[in-house]
């Protein structure tokens, strides 16, 4: 404001000059607190190793958050993608390793499983008019039963060797190839967000329904679909968590949800502020994950990983907040 | 005035107990203005102890600025006074400090909590405001019970509000209205005043009655009441004197006595003789483009109704005479409860068989009067604003051309004059007529061949309304049909080519030709209610 007040013309300009810094911002700070890692960890921690695992065992985290972003986009919160990973990933085991079934058919039949959970949702949210957080707060609870009592609660070993080396078995440029898997599914979701009018009719729907409607855009049609999208996702998350750790946990995998909206709604704030992007979503994953890594290779306990991801998820929604209270003084 | 007011201070309050003889509100010389705009222009009036006092004036005459200026919500313009009970009021009012003189309000939505019980929305204010530790529940319903047994309300105060029906709430609004000026007539010892802003338009006639036997007992406990409608009738019926607003300034103070149906719509809608350029083009000449027969919808009973080719065709009526409904049945975007359209003499469709989807399909348009709600997003750009209904058409070999849809965008902006015309500005950037200009070109762009609109130019300024006719007319010209929802008369006098006038859920009048003015519709509303007596009875409907 000072700025415009000052120098009159170059009011545009400044304007823009914001816009450019705040759609680069996180991309700054993530780049200061590699710095500083690196300044106290020179060898362990700035090291190309380091990142590539860093890279590779983030992914499924990575394709979670995606898959968050797609109902968000559409005004539907999603909370059960979590327990939908740990499903996912649980029936591999037990369909792979103690039915013997091969692993081709078990990926097709996860995935439809993630098919299964989005109609799931979106005949309580759509159907039943019930809100999306009591739904997928329920289905949470109802899936991560499902897989205690199938895996009986126990982790399970010796998930078919294609599997694994299919996520961390071959590498690009030192990364495996889990990490290429989830920067495919951003890559097909900023063509799908941005060049098409799929993408055009989800922002609207989740942006104002009934101004959707009367425009004709078949608003249950999209919000069913994006449920589906996110169904499916978490449930690839899962077959990638699989494949990375090369067994199938029952519990580790809820403590992807909160991380995951943590950078869904970090994302926004940054690559396209003010809208879930999915390039700004897979940037805030690996800004979280480096801040994780970095601080346990520090030694410090394991608590503070919860802090550190509870404290960003309230930190990114208040800079949204912000950010978008202030666009509008802005302009306006 | 002075001298009136002179009378009532001199005269010596020498019997303890009997009613003052001061008013219970005066008001003089209160003036409101917006903008350069006058909403309100000295305007003086008195309200006395025990009496009904009638406000009567169209939509936009000042009615409602004067309420808010008494709720403390609006600032009026210094020069004005406010007495309360003979006692100064220092102006403007702060938020609430109607509730500490002794002033309470009914406004149309009742302001009730659906899903909280009678006792909870009765005793809103003790229960909210009380200074012990823990709630007497069973004194609460005590008192609960006795306030609606005053007025001969049999309604169980556990029941929940949202199961009651439109009466009883309405009814029960006013109970707590009523309460609220006595807990401060406990304190004050002064009569207070009850303000109903519209309460009956959604009332059946039975449902009237009740609330006009409750506005008696609350001025025989020496109260007064202000009545706010657009119903003639009701208003000689339950008033003892009536103010009558015109353009913000006072047409008249009238009493019972002196007051006929006549005069009062006289007052309402003034004599002045100014005559609008009439559109050219006999109507009765024109193509039918779409024939609607036996539409009802919540408030609206079976109607037909046709608007021809390139014809311009208004609907209005008072507030709740279902005209209003018609753009959005039309458009299927609000079920109907019957009703068929056929296009160009073609096969009727049942209105249940059509979506906003079908309705684009076949060249309708539809501008909701709720312009952030239901017409365009504030928080996403211009462009995709103005595209949204054919972003596939952007959609070339797999991916979506923005800058091709960005250009296209400016040129359209420019066309209809958007300022700034700046596509990547989101909608909220833009003043409300300029977002209206916005949603008008998204449309207009379409040539469609039915424009369905509902109050187009609301909170929209003077020289943006000329743009927005302008465009309308040159789209009519080309053959494109519009009809029009508006409750603003002289809007509809300029722009339309017919106008059916609504009452009760019904037409009861069309307006052509010369009669096509300012005055002649404003009339129209006001005189259709006349025949109330027989009529109301079986066409008001319950909602």
């Amino acid at each position: 404001m000072t700025d415009a007040l000052s120098t009159p013309p170059a009011t545009k300009p400044a304007v823009n000059y914001t816009r450019q810094f705040e759609r680069v911002a996180l991309l700054l700070v993530w780049v200061i607190i590699i710095g500083l890692f690196s300044a106290v960890m020179p060898k362990a921690f700035f090291n190309w190793g380091n990142f590539s695992i860093m890279f590779a065992s983030y992914a499924p985290a990575a394709l979670l958050a995606l898959a968050i972003i797609i109902p968000l986009t559409a005004g539907d919160y999603d909370l059960s993608v979590g327990a939908t990973l740990t499903l996912s990933a649980s029936t591999i085991g037990v369909l792979n390793v103690w039915q013997h079934m091969p692993i081709g058919l078990v990926l097709v039949i996860v995935l439809a499983m993630g098919v299964a959970v989005g109609l799931f949702h979106a005949l309580f949210i759509i159907y039943f008019r019930v809100p999306s957080l009591v739904v997928t707060l329920g289905s949470t609870s109802l899936m991560s039963g499902a897989v205690q009592w199938m895996t009986n609660s126990s982790t399970i070993g010796g998930i078919d060797n294609g599997l694994i080396m299919a996520a961390v078995g071959y590498r690009l440029f030192g990364i495996p190839h889990a990490f290429y898997y989830a920067l495919a599914a951003a890559l097909v979701m900023w063509y799908i967000f941005d060049y098409t009018p799929l993408g055009r009719k989800l922002l609207f729907v989740g942006r104002g329904r009934e101004v959707a409607r009367l425009n004709g855009i078949a608003v249950n049609r999209v919000r069913v679909g994006a449920l589906v999208m996110s169904g499916v996702l978490a449930s690839a998350a899962g077959i990638l968590y699989a494949g990375v750790l090369g067994s199938a946990d029952p519990y580790s995998g809820l403590n992807f949800l909160l991380p995951a909206f943590a950078a869904a709604f970090l994302g926004a704030t940054t690559i396209q502020p003010g809208r879930f992007n999915p390039w700004g979503t897979l940037v805030a994953v690996y800004f979280l994950a480096t801040g994780i890594t970095g601080l346990s290779m520090l030694g410090i306990p394991l608590w503070v990983t919860n802090v550190f991801n509870g404290g960003a998820l309230i930190l990114a929604v208040t800079i949204s907040q912000i950010t978008r209270g202030r666009e509008a003084s802005d302009i306006g | 005035m002075p001298s009136l007011s002179d009378q009532a201070l001199a005269d010596p309050t020498s019997h303890p107990g009997a009613p003052l003889a001061l008013p219970v509100l005066s008001v003089s010389n209160i003036s409101k203005t917006f903008g350069g705009a006058k909403a309100l222009q000295n305007v003086s009036f008195k309200v006395m102890p025990g009496e009904v006092h009638g406000l009567l004036g169209k939509n936009g005459s000042g009615k409602s600025t004067l309420v808010k200026i008494l709720a403390g919500f609006h600032a009026p313009d210094d020069g004005g006074r406010l007495e309360f009970n003979g006692e100064p009021v220092s102006l403007p009012l702060k938020p609430g400090d109607y509730r500490r003189l002794g002033m309470a309000f009914v406004h149309q939505n009742l302001g009730l909590i659906p899903s909280l019980t009678v006792l909870e929305n009765l005793r809103l204010v003790p229960l909210t405001s009380g200074k012990s530790l823990y709630i007497d529940w069973p004194a609460q319903e005590r008192a609960a019970r006795q306030a609606l047994s005053r007025f001969g309300l049999d309604l169980d105060p556990n029941e929940r509000v949202d199961r009651l029906t439109p009466v009883q709430r309405a009814l029960l609004a006013i109970v707590r209205a009523f309460e609220e000026i006595e807990a401060s007539r406990a304190v004050t010892g002064r009569p207070g005043l009850v303000l109903l802003d519209e309460p009956t338009p959604f009332l059946p006639a039975a449902g009237v009655e009740q609330l006009f036997a409750m506005v008696r007992s609350i001025t025989q406990s020496g109260s007064s009441v202000i009545f706010i409608s657009h119903d003639i009738d009701e208003v000689m019926e339950i008033t003892d004197s009536i103010t009558v607003l015109r353009d913000g300034q006072m047409a008249g103070v009238l009493s019972r006595a002196d007051a006929t149906h006549e005069t009062i719509v006289k007052m309402i809608v003034g004599r002045s003789l100014s005559k609008t350029a009439r559109p050219s083009g006999d109507p009765a000449s024109r193509p039918v483009f779409a024939r609607i027969s036996g539409l009802s919808g919540k408030m609206l009973q079976p109607s037909d109704l046709h608007v021809g080719k390139g014809e311009i065709l208004g609907l209005t009526g008072l507030i709740g005479s279902g005209y209003g409904e018609v753009p959005y049945l039309v458009f299927g975007a609000h079920a109907a409860r019957s009703g068929t359209i056929s296009v160009n003499g073609g096969a009727e469709i049942a209105q249940t068989a059509l979506s906003p989807k079908s309705a684009i399909d076949m060249g309708f348009a539809l501008l909701p009067g709720d312009r952030q709600g239901a017409s365009g997003v504030d928080s996403l750009p211009i462009v995709d604003n103005m595209f949204l209904p054919d972003v596939s058409r952007f959609f070339k070999s797999g991916f979506m051309r923005n800058r091709a849809m960005v250009r296209e965008a400016k040129t359209l902006g420019a066309e209809f004059e958007v300022r700034p015309n700046d596509p990547g500005l989101k909608l909220s950037a833009l003043s409300g007529g300029n977002a209206q200009k916005v949603l008008i070109a998204r449309w207009m762009n379409r040539s469609p061949l039915l424009l369905l609109l509902d109050e187009p130019t609301q909170g929209v300024d003077v020289g943006t309304r000329q743009q927005i006719f302008a465009a309308l007319r040159a789209a009519a010209a080309k053959g494109m049909s519009v009809i029009c929802a508006s409750s603003e008369a002289e809007q509809l006098a300029e722009i339309c080519d017919r106008v059916l006038v609504f009452s009760k859920g019904q037409i009861c009048t069309e307006i052509t030709g010369d009669a096509l003015t300012k005055e002649g519709i404003s009339e129209a509303c006001y005189a259709t209610a006349a025949p109330a007596s027989t009529s109301s009875t079986l066409s008001r409907v319950a909602s």
